[in-house]
């Protein structure tokens, strides 16, 4: 499987995304500079956290218009599979890929820690590999993490299962007590109608080998592998 | 053009020169400076940048080792670690700048130190820092960490360098002077590292990086003041990071390192484009000359003493081979940066800046970068330290409930748990953090190998005023203790050195003790200095911080599964400590939150047996027989212990200890004596640590088993029985609670 | 020249936790009567070579491409001879 990493300037989770990729999963890994026009070749886009344009005037809102986007939307409109990952999810909501904005965390702070995910829909091609209603232990860093969409937004998320995460307790408990950032019903993560495309704020790259305290981040990963080969 | 003021003694005193330094700059040139030359001159002769005061004293550090590859003179030190592979890391003070704009001030620190570490060729892959203010409980230090850690977390998270540990204290010292060092380290391969060297006639010399505005000017001669009450009318000076530049900077310049077009690099930190033109051509022996009408500015009507000076904040000088500046040029223009061919290098080995044509100041490099007036300023023994020193503590009351005394020190601000502040941090990027902040040390592994590094800042300023000698050699053993609890061995260090007005002899008699002190600390643990910074003038109205040196401790580990947290692993394991308990509670945090002292000696620290102690716990780490190791400091033993029961993520430990030690019950459990490990194993390899113990000279005791869920410690006269939930909760909530 | 402000403020009913914290602040200093604080943004703009309808033609379209995100955010702006 072809994996391309979109790198804009200031984005800085490209290289940890190409090691996973390659050295967890070994697939084969690009990375495509934001000024290219074209992708061709690639089974799946990832578009990787950091600080695009410095988050700038809003994060994510002057990386959309980077000349790749609309080759990514051209992927995205003929089915391929993209993940944006925290700035990346900021980016596809900018860009109109997925609904939604997220706004700076309640508490004011950067938050980066070890939380858990509560696995809303393991039938999709991010989630496949994972059991329904699973706890998932990974780590969360931003400062505006705080998904916001508003009532129409949120019934068609919830009514068509586009909401694949939320934040929960380790035994998988949604509650207020575990939502790190204020997010609307604790939403970390979602995907769009089609279901070929995702966004989420917690970084699954971090969580891939034990050594560093968590493999659960690679059931994302894993997921979309296997449904590109066919064997969800 | 505005009119240049005319050069007198005056305005050379104004810039922070002594008639003496006047006189000898006129002797060099021959003539008078003119407003742009006394303007250089004066910041390449401040404290900040020529360390005046200090070199007669620093020359005493060792900084020589197999493994050193670049000692003190460039823009970091350089270590090797093996396989192929090098790591670059210095500490730097911003101290100054952080009371007058606390975000700015830290956020420039963070932004300056990493420069300093990808100039040489190396990728940023961790910072630390170690902040220092005035008590918590006043609403202005509130606003200075508050401030602080915010800058850090802004800057250090958005140009993509993880910081992955740290320290912060608390003390009346640091009210009106706080401390801001920020560590920074990087990897290169061995073979590929840059210098801050300029060569080769005619070569291009090229500017990189933000556009040149009036930030800072004065920057550098204001970190040689103190503050006065005009604190306040100073904040023009403080210059404003923008970390996405930077980290655009990183990217283009490991791009260009490459190639083989670079000839020599240097960032423009402390005065700016004097600091590293001249600093540039000083090193290599020859001279540079700048043509101001090619700098990019984002000002009008900036004068050469403007953009000689300016400390505007994102921009590198670098040389190029000649024929290569297209390349270059190529290259930054990718990454949407500004840059320049600005001037060439010349043979003269003067600093020649033009504006056009006209020459606006000429001066031989070398007497800015390296003939610096050195000063070897008197010392005296301030009384103060005899006094203290002789302070009767044994007749001290011992106080009567020690648990009481337990969640006091746990709720202290220096003891209680700060994740509030490493929690806005990004403290994962690169993949590389296997022990994260909360324990003695931060380790990282270095991919590609199987080994990993192992950093810990360290450095107590309330010993250094009391014993600056001792002080000094408890900061180096306290470090390296960090470290090898962590499972890594001591390699070398970086320093930096936080002082009061050196041109008073006490201050200057500190400075020299705690020196003293560090360099027999390193001699004697084979650890040598690779550099650092001096931050002099930390005095408010005459009053002067502890002199407080830290140091920032680089260890490796042979095989990254060496690694160890500070808290116990299993249910049953056995508690030991390495090394001896005596009755010392001088200078201890106890001392001053139950009497409000700071008295008395330091806790004494034996040399050969710290190093016994450090070996002994890292044999035994490295054969696997020891599951945790935690290093006695503040709030001795007792804290200790309950760190080590209440810092594991995800639950509590209970213990049952029993101390046999015949001493005064509160030194027994809260003195600080050096050189003291708790270590946990299980009860299967009791042998095998003995035998370590045995061989390495080292006594070894065994303190009582992880069990339970109570946290009870049994002595002659005492006995505490706790519950370890209540403790955590101390502990976690101390620091939040004064923001709410 | 024509001098162009852009004002970008967030749509009534998004939460603003940072304008809340700002009145709680402001509260605590000892000012009263204060009902509601919201923080937004201001774009300075100077244009040149342009007449004004060509001018509101423009940022009318960078308000909505740029500016502003139309999820969370509205706009409002003045154009004024410099």
């Amino acid at each position: 499987m072809r994996f391309g990493i979109v790198l804009f300037p200031g984005s800085n989770c490209e290289m940890d995304c190409q090691y996973v990729l390659k050295e967890v999963f070994s697939e084969e890994v690009d990375m495509l500079w934001h000024k290219e026009q074209r992708i061709s070749g690639y089974d799946a886009i990832v578009l990787p956290g950091g600080f695009s344009y410095g988050d700038y005037l809003r994060t994510g809102a002057i990386a959309r218009f980077s000349p790749i986007m609309k080759a990514v939307e051209e992927f995205a409109d003929a089915g391929g599979l993209v993940l944006g990952i925290c700035n990346g999810f900021q980016i596809l909501c900018e860009a109109g890929l997925l609904p939604g904005a997220l706004m700076r965390n309640w508490s004011l702070h950067f938050i980066c820690k070890y939380i858990y995910i509560r696995v809303e829909n393991e039938r999709t091609a991010f989630t496949n590999a994972c059991s329904p209603g699973q706890a998932l232990h990974v780590p969360i860093n931003h400062n505006e993490g705080c998904y916001y969409a508003d009532q129409e937004t949120l019934r068609d998320l919830n009514e068509r299962g586009q909401v694949l995460f939320r934040y929960c307790g380790p035994g998988g408990e949604v509650s207020e007590g575990y939502n790190p950032n204020g997010s609307t019903e604790n939403i970390a993560g979602i995907m769009n109608r089609a279901g070929n495309v995702m966004g989420m704020m917690p970084h699954p790259e971090r969580a891939c080998e034990m050594l560093l305290g968590s493999e659960d981040g690679r059931r994302i990963f894993s997921s979309v592998i296997r449904r590109w080969k066919g064997k969800d | 053009m505005p009119r240049e003021p005319e050069v007198t003694v005056a305005l050379a005193q104004e810039h922070g020169l002594t008639e003496e330094e006047f006189e000898r700059i006129k002797a060099i040139l021959g003539r008078s400076p003119n407003f742009t030359e006394l303007g250089i001159f004066a910041v390449m002769w401040s404290e900040h940048c020529s360390y005046k005061s200090s070199k007669v004293h620093l020359k005493r550090l060792p900084t020589k080792g197999k493994a050193i590859l670049q000692g003190p003179g460039e823009n970091a030190g350089v270590v090797d670690v093996g396989d192929g592979l090098a790591v670059v890391f210095k500490i730097e003070s911003h101290n100054h700048p952080s009371y007058i704009e606390p975000y700015q001030g830290a956020a420039t620190g963070v932004g300056g130190i990493i420069r300093d570490i990808f100039t040489m060729g190396a990728r940023p892959i961790a910072s630390l820092n170690s902040l220092r203010f005035g008590p918590l409980k006043e609403p202005k230090n509130r606003y200075l960490l508050s401030g602080v850690v915010s800058g850090i977390s802004g800057y250090g998270n958005a140009v993509g360098v993880p910081t992955v540990g740290g320290e912060v204290f608390f003390s009346e010292t640091y009210r009106g002077n706080p401390l801001v060092n920020v560590f920074s380290l990087g990897i290169a391969p061995r073979d590929k590292i840059f210098l801050g060297r300029a060569a080769g006639l005619n070569n291009p010399v090229i500017y990189v990086g933000s556009k040149t505005g009036r930030d800072g000017i004065h920057g550098v001669t204001m970190a040689s003041e103190e503050f006065g009450s005009g604190g306040e009318e100073r904040r023009p000076t403080v210059q404003v990071g923008d970390p996405f530049t930077e980290k655009v900077l990183i990217e283009a310049c490991l791009e260009l390192m490459a190639t083989d077009y670079l000839v020599g690099i240097q960032d423009m930190g402390g005065a700016g484009l004097t600091c590293s033109s001249c600093e540039m051509a000083s090193r290599g022996g020859v001279g540079i000359e700048i043509d101001l009408a090619k700098i990019p500015r984002r000002e009008e009507g900036m004068i050469p003493y403007e953009l000689m000076l300016s400390e505007s904040q994102e921009r590198m000088l670098l040389v190029a081979r000649a024929g290569t500046e297209g390349k270059v040029l190529e290259i930054f223009k990718k990454w949407d940066l500004d840059a320049a061919i600005v001037g060439k290098v010349t043979e003269d080995g003067f600093l020649r800046v033009k504006e056009g044509r006209r020459v606006v100041a000429k001066i031989p490099a070398k007497s800015l970068a390296e003939e610096a007036p050195v000063y070897d300023r008197p010392m005296k023994e301030p009384a103060y330290v005899r006094e203290l020193q002789e302070m009767d503590l044994e007749t001290l009351p011992i106080p009567f409930d020690m648990e009481e005394i337990v969640l006091c020190l746990l709720r202290s601000p220096n003891i209680a748990r700060k994740s509030m502040v490493w929690e806005q941090y990004d403290h994962m990027l690169f993949l590389n953090t296997v022990v994260l902040p909360g324990s003695d040390a931060a380790v990282l592994r270095l991919k590609g190998t199987n080994r990993g590094i192992a950093l810990s800042l360290d450095g107590n300023g309330r010993y250094c005023y009391l014993d600056p000698r001792m002080g000094g050699m408890i900061a180096v053993a306290e470090a390296a203790r960090n470290v090898v609890c962590s499972g890594g061995r001591p390699l070398a260090i970086t320093n930096c050195l936080n002082f009061g007005n050196p041109e008073h002899p006490d201050i200057m008699w500190q400075f020299a003790e705690v020196v003293e002190g560090m360099a027999e600390a390193c001699r004697l643990f084979e650890v040598p200095v690779t550099g650092g910074n001096v931050s002099f003038y930390n005095e408010t109205s005459g009053r002067a911080i502890f002199p407080t040196p830290c140091i920032g401790m680089v260890g490796l580990l042979e095989d990254i599964s060496h690694h160890r947290v500070q808290w116990f692993q299993q249910e049953g394991d056995l508690i030991f400590l390495l090394g001896e308990s005596q009755e010392e509670l001088g200078g201890s945090e106890f001392l001053k939150v139950a009497h409000a002292l700071e008295g008395g000696r330091p806790p004494q620290l034996d040399l050969c047996r710290e190093k016994a102690v450090q070996n002994a716990c890292l044999d035994a780490i490295r054969k696997g027989i020891l599951k945790s190791a935690h290093d006695c400091s503040d709030g001795g033993l007792a804290v200790a212990l309950a760190e080590a029961c209440m810092t594991h993520p995800e639950r509590n430990w209970g213990i049952e200890v029993e101390l046999k030690d015949d001493m005064r019950t509160d030194a027994l459990l809260f003195g600080e004596s050096q050189s003291r490990i708790v270590v946990s194993l299980p009860e299967a390899r009791i042998e095998h640590l003995m035998e370590i113990a045995c061989q390495f000279g080292v006594k070894a005791t065994l303190l009582g088993r992880v069990k339970g869920d109570r946290f009870r410690i049994k002595g002659w006269s005492f006995s505490l029985d706790m519950d370890p939930k209540k403790m955590r909760q101390a502990y976690e909530q101390a620091i939040p609670s004064y923001f709410r | 020249m024509l001098s162009v402000k852009v004002m970008v403020t967030l749509k009534s009913g998004v939460l603003d936790p940072q304008g809340k914290t700002v009145r709680n602040a402001l509260e605590s200093l000892g000012f009263k009567g204060l009902a509601d604080l919201r923080i937004g943004k201001i774009m300075d703009i100077k244009m040149d070579g342009v007449s004004p309808a060509e001018a509101r033609l423009q940022v009318e379209e960078m308000c909505r491409k740029l500016l502003a995100n139309p999820v969370i955010e509205d706009y409002r702006y003045e154009i004024q001879e410099a």
